[in-house]
C-alpha cells in the first residue's frame, strides 16, 4: 500500500512540477513539448484511477494528436523566440492573474475535498444495464448506448471543426490538397519506417476497436491509431492527402455518422425509441456503428493535422 | 390559451406522436450538415433553405403540441432514462427558442442566397463553409433548446461555439483571423469553466440531468459549496460566451470584419444560445440562487454593459461597429432580469420579460445587421458620416433600420417596449426604482446613435452615391420583415405570451398583468418625450458633416468629449487580454464568495 502510495505521490509531484515549468517555459517549443509529457503523466494517472479507457484516449488524442498540432504551430511560428521578444503582458499583471489562478485553484481544491465520500455514482446502475447493451465494456455500453446522443454530437461537432480548418485556406487554394503537414521525403529512415510499421498499425487499431466491446479501447483510440499511421505515410510522402473537393473523401468523413443516425432513426420503429437498439442486435450493431464511425474519425483527424487546402504546387517547403 | 379560432383537433392530433417529435428539431440540422458535405457546390445554399424551411414546421409544431398539452413534452433518448440515459424536454423556453432560431436562421439563409453563392459551377470556399457553419450553428441552438442533460449541452456549447467562430473570419483577411481567434480562444474559456461546473455537479451527485439535480439540490437544507462552486464557474462561463461586459473582450473585433449574414447569426442568436443555458442553470436547475444578494452583480453587470455599451455605439465611426456595440448593451437588458426574478420580492415575470427579449433582439439586430451589410455593400464603406443619400437609394433597408431601431429604443408598439415595460413593472412593485433608471437611460442613449445613423442617411447632403451593386430585392424584404416582426411582437395578445411559462412550477404571475394599460396614447407621449428632446439635441449638437460649426460648442461638448474618451479608454482597457483574464477570475471567485456568504445568511 504504501508503494502504490510512493507512486502516487511521485506522480503528482511530477505533474505539479511539470505543470509549472510548461508556465514558465520560455518557448513555444519547450512549452509544446512539455505539454506532451504532461499528456503522458496525465494518463499514468488515469491508469492508477483504473480508468484505462480514458488513458488510452489521453495519450492518443491529449499528448499524441494535440502535442503534434502544437508542434506544428510552434514551428510555423518562430520555434526558438522567447515569449518575452513577442511582447506578452507586464510582469505585474502576469503576477496577479498567476495569484488569481492559484486561488481559485485552491478553492475549487477545497470544495472537491468536501465532495461527498463515498461519491454518488451511476457505476451500479451501469452494470446492471449492461447486460441489454449486449456489449462488455461499460465505457462503450455508456457511450454507444445510455449516451449515445453525446457520442453523436461528439462525432458531429468535428465536421464543423474541419470546415474551420478549410476556411482558413484563401479562395484559389479550393480544390487543393491540405498542405500544412511537412514534407520529409528526402529522409530515408523515416520512408522506412511509413513503409513497415502502417501494417502494424492497422492491425492494433483494429484489435483497439473490436476489443473496446468488451475491454478497455474503443473508436477513438482505434481511429487515433489509424490516423497516426496515415499522417506518418503522409509525411514521407508515400501517399497524398485527398483534395478538399474530393467526393470520395467527403464520403468517408460522413459514413461514420450517418451510420449513427440512420440506426438510431430505425431503432423509432424497431426498438420504440430514436437511439435504441433492438436487444437482439444490439451488439452487431454497435459494432457497425464503430466500425463506421472508426473510418469517419481517423479521417478527420488525419485531416486536420493535414491543414487547410493549398493549390496544387503550393504548401509548406520541402526541408533540405 | 384562447383556441377557440385554432382548428384544436387538428392541432390534438399533431401532438398524438408524443415526445418522438422532438427528435425531428434535433435531427434535422444533423442529417442536413452530413448530408450538406456531400451535396457541397451551388446546390447546397437552396438546399439548406429547404431544410430550413423544414426546421420551422418542425419547430412550429412543437410549439402547437407543447401549447395544446399546456405541459413540457420529455422525451427519453434511446429508451433510457436518466440518471443513465439521456432526455430531452420541450417546455415554454425551448418552444420560444426553437421557433427563434428556426426564424431567423431561415432569414438569413434567404438573405445569404445571394452572397454565398458560388459564381460558377464550381464550390468555392466560402460557401461551403458559410453554408455548413450555418447548418452546424442551428445544430447547436436546437440541441441546447431541448437538451436536459449537463453534459448535452456542453457538446451543443461546443457544436455552437466551433460552427461560429470560423463563421467571423470568412472573409479571410488578417484582422478577421485575429478576431475569430481571440473568439475563439475566450469562448473556450467559457466552455472550461462551464464543464467545471458540471463535473462538480456530477461529483456532489452523481447525475446529469437538470430535473433529477433540481430535485436533489430543492430538497437540501442549505446549497452546498460544491453546488455554489459550480453555479459561480457556470455562469462565468456562460457570461463569457455571452460577451456580458466586462467579458466583451470577443465580440466587437469579431463583428467588424464579419459577412453581415454571419454577423446577423452571431447577435441574434449565438450568444443566446448561452445565455438560455443561464436561465437553465438559474431558474430551473438551481432557482436559490435568485434570491442570493449576489444576483444583484449580475444586474450591475447588466447595466454597466447598457450604459458601456450604448455610449461606446454613439462613438463609433463604422456603422458595423455602432450595432456591435449596441449588441453589448441589449445583451445588458437580459442580465436585468437576475435581481428583478427572486421569488421574495415584486412579481414573478422577470424571466417571461427576459425571454422575450431573447426573441425581440434577435429580430430586431439580425434585421440591423443585414441592413448594415446592404448600405455597405452598396456604398463600399459604411462609414456613418458618408452615409449620406442611402435614403433614396436603399430605402427599403433604412425603412427596415428604422423600425428595427423603434424596438431597440422601446417604443410602443414593439417588442423591445413589452421588454422594457415588464422590467420596469417588476422594479418598480419591487421598491427597486434604480433598474428602471438604467432602462430609462439606455433606451435614450440607443434613440441617440440610432437617430444619428439614420440622420445620416436620410440627408440629401453629399452626392448621390454610385451604386457599385444594388442588393437583392429579396434582401432588402428579409431584413424588413425581421424588423416588422420584431415591431409586431408587441400587438400580439398577450395571452400568447404565457407560452413561456408553459413548465414553470410555481407558474409565475401573468406577464400580461405588467403590461394592463401598457399601451396607450398617454404613455406613447410621455415615452416620446424625451426622445424628441434627444432629437433636437442630436440635431443642433451633433457634428454634422454638412455644417460642422466652427470653434468650441460650449461645455456641453467638452464634457460629451471628455465622457466619450473616458469611456473610450475604459473600454479599450476592459478588452485587452491580461485584464478580461483578469476580470474572468475575479468574478469566478467574487460570485463564488458571494453565493457562499448569501447562502450561509440564508440559512442564520
Amino acid at each position: 500500500m504504501t508503494s502504490a502510495l510512493a507512486v502516487d505521490a511521485v506522480l503528482a509531484l511530477l505533474i505539479f512540477g511539470l505543470a509549472l515549468w510548461i508556465n514558465a517555459a520560455r518557448t513555444a517549443y519547450g512549452a509544446a513539448l512539455g505539454f506532451m509529457a504532461y499528456g503522458l503523466l496525465l494518463a499514468l494517472v488515469w491508469v492508477r484511477l483504473a480508468a484505462v479507457d480514458v488513458a488510452l484516449t489521453e495519450v492518443a488524442l491529449g499528448a499524441g494528436l494535440t502535442g503534434f498540432l502544437l508542434l506544428g504551430a510552434a514551428a510555423r511560428l518562430a520555434p526558438d523566440a522567447s515569449f518575452d521578444a513577442v511582447g506578452v503582458s507586464g510582469k505585474g499583471s502576469r503576477f496577479l492573474i498567476a495569484l488569481l489562478c492559484a486561488v481559485v485553484a485552491v478553492g475549487l481544491a477545497a470544495v472537491v475535498l468536501v465532495l461527498p465520500d463515498p461519491a454518488p455514482t451511476l457505476a451500479p446502475l451501469v452494470h446492471a444495464n449492461l447486460a441489454r447493451t449486449g456489449v462488455g465494456n461499460p465505457v462503450t455500453g455508456v457511450l454507444m448506448a445510455h449516451r449515445a446522443v453525446d457520442t453523436l454530437l461528439e462525432t458531429l461537432v468535428l465536421i464543423p471543426a474541419l470546415i474551420g480548418i478549410w476556411s482558413l485556406s484563401s479562395d484559389p487554394d479550393w480544390g487543393g490538397r491540405p498542405g500544412s503537414l511537412p514534407d520529409l521525403s528526402s529522409n530515408g529512415p523515416l520512408t522506412l519506417l511509413a513503409q513497415v510499421l502502417p501494417p502494424f498499425g492497422i492491425l492494433v487499431a483494429i484489435h483497439l476497436v473490436w476489443v473496446g466491446a468488451e475491454d478497455p479501447g474503443g473508436k477513438f483510440q482505434g481511429a487515433a491509431v489509424l490516423a497516426a499511421m496515415w499522417v506518418l505515410v503522409l509525411v514521407a510522402g508515400l501517399g497524398r492527402a485527398p483534395r478538399v473537393t474530393s467526393q470520395a473523401s467527403r464520403l468517408l468523413l460522413v459514413l461514420g455518422p450517418l451510420v449513427f443516425v440512420g440506426i438510431g432513426i430505425a431503432g423509432v420503429w424497431l426498438a420504440g425509441a430514436f437511439l435504441a437498439y433492438p436487444e437482439e442486435w444490439a451488439k452487431p450493431l454497435i459494432l457497425a456503428i464503430e466500425a463506421a464511425l472508426t473510418l469517419s474519425v481517423a479521417l478527420v483527424l488525419g485531416l486536420l493535422l493535414a491543414g487547410p487546402p493549398v493549390a496544387d504546387g503550393g504548401g509548406v517547403e520541402p526541408r533540405p | 390559451m384562447e383556441a377557440s379560432a385554432i382548428p384544436t383537433a387538428w392541432l390534438a392530433g399533431l401532438s398524438a406522436p408524443g415526445g418522438v417529435l422532438l427528435v425531428v428539431p434535433l435531427i434535422l440540422p444533423v442529417v442536413g450538415l452530413l448530408l450538406g458535405l456531400l451535396l457541397g457546390g451551388r446546390r447546397l445554399g437552396p438546399f439548406v433553405f429547404v431544410l430550413l424551411s423544414a426546421g420551422l414546421a418542425a419547430a412550429v409544431v412543437v410549439a402547437a403540441a407543447v401549447v395544446t398539452g399546456g405541459e413540457p413534452m420529455l422525451y427519453q433518448l434511446g429508451g433510457w432514462s436518466p440518471p443513465l440515459g439521456v432526455a430531452l424536454k420541450a417546455d415554454g423556453l425551448s418552444v420560444v427558442l426553437l421557433l427563434t432560431s428556426a426564424v431567423v436562421t431561415l432569414g438569413v439563409a434567404v438573405y445569404a442566397q445571394r452572397d454565398f453563392r458560388p459564381p460558377g459551377a464550381r464550390e468555392t470556399r466560402g460557401s461551403l463553409a458559410f453554408w455548413m457553419l450555418l447548418l452546424g450553428v442551428w445544430a447547436g441552438l436546437n440541441t441546447v433548446a431541448l437538451g436536459q442533460d449537463l453534459f448535452t449541452l456542453f457538446v451543443a456549447l461546443e457544436l455552437l461555439t466551433f460552427s461560429a467562430v470560423p463563421l467571423v473570419s470568412l472573409d479571410g483577411r488578417a484582422e478577421t483571423l485575429a478576431a475569430a481567434l481571440r473568439y475563439l480562444l475566450f469562448a473556450l474559456l467559457g466552455s472550461v469553466l462551464y464543464l467545471l461546473g458540471a463535473v462538480l455537479l456530477y461529483g456532489a451527485y452523481g447525475t446529469l440531468d437538470i430535473g433529477l439535480l433540481a430535485v436533489q439540490i430543492a430538497a437540501a437544507h442549505a446549497l452546498p459549496p460544491s453546488v455554489l462552486a459550480a453555479a459561480a464557474l457556470m455562469t462565468v462561463g456562460l457570461m463569457a460566451k455571452t460577451a456580458l461586459v466586462p467579458l466583451h473582450l470577443w465580440l466587437p473585433p469579431a463583428h467588424a470584419g464579419a459577412p453581415p449574414a454571419a454577423s446577423a447569426i452571431l447577435s441574434a442568436l449565438v450568444v443566446k444560445g448561452s445565455f438560455f443555458l443561464l436561465l437553465r442553470i438559474w431558474f430551473d436547475l438551481i432557482p436559490g440562487l435568485l434570491d442570493l444578494p449576489a444576483a444583484q452583480a449580475l444586474g450591475v453587470l447588466g447595466a454597466a454593459a447598457i450604459l458601456l455599451g450604448n455610449l461606446m455605439a454613439l462613438q463609433q465611426a463604422r456603422l458595423k461597429l455602432l450595432v456591435a456595440y449596441s449588441t453589448v448593451a441589449q445583451i445588458g437588458y437580459l442580465f436585468l432580469i437576475f435581481p428583478l426574478a427572486g421569488t421574495t420580492s415584486g412579481p414573478t415575470w422577470a424571466l417571461s420579460a427576459g425571454t422575450l427579449q431573447v426573441v425581440s433582439h434577435a429580430l430586431a439586430k439580425g434585421s440591423l445587421f443585414l441592413a448594415a451589410g446592404l448600405i455597405a455593400k452598396a456604398l463600399g464603406h459604411d462609414r456613418i458620416r458618408d452615409l449620406a443619400g442611402v435614403g433614396r437609394v436603399l430605402p427599403i433597408t433604412l425603412l427596415a433600420s428604422g423600425v428595427a431601431g423603434l424596438s431597440l429604443v422601446g417604443i410602443q408598439p414593439s417588442g423591445g417596449y413589452l421588454v422594457k415595460a415588464a422590467l420596469q413593472g417588476a422594479a418598480e412593485a419591487g421598491g427597486t426604482w434604480w433598474w428602471g433608471l438604467v432602462l430609462d437611460a439606455g433606451g435614450l442613449l440607443t434613440a441617440a446613435y440610432l437617430l444619428w445613423f439614420i440622420g445620416h442617411a436620410l440627408s440629401g447632403h453629399g452626392p448621390h452615391p454610385a451604386t457599385a451593386k444594388a442588393p437583392g430585392r429579396a434582401q432588402e424584404l428579409v431584413a424588413l420583415a425581421l424588423a416588422l416582426g420584431s415591431l409586431l411582437l408587441g400587438l400580439l395578445p398577450a395571452q400568447v405570451f404565457e407560452l413561456i411559462s408553459v413548465g414553470r412550477v410555481p407558474p409565475p404571475e401573468p406577464i400580461a398583468t405588467a403590461w394592463a394599460g401598457a399601451f396607450h396614447w398617454g404613455s406613447l407621449a410621455a415615452g416620446l418625450l424625451p426622445l424628441l428632446v434627444v432629437a433636437v439635441l442630436v440635431l443642433a449638437f451633433g457634428p454634422w458633416g454638412g455644417r460642422r460649426r466652427p470653434g468650441p460648442l460650449g461645455w456641453p461638448a467638452v464634457g460629451a468629449a471628455g465622457l466619450g474618451s473616458a469611456v473610450g479608454w475604459l473600454d479599450a482597457r476592459l478588452r485587452c487580454w491580461p485584464v478580461a483574464g483578469f476580470s474572468l477570475l475575479a468574478l469566478v471567485l467574487t460570485l463564488g464568495v458571494g453565493f457562499a456568504f448569501g447562502a450561509r445568511a440564508c440559512v442564520t
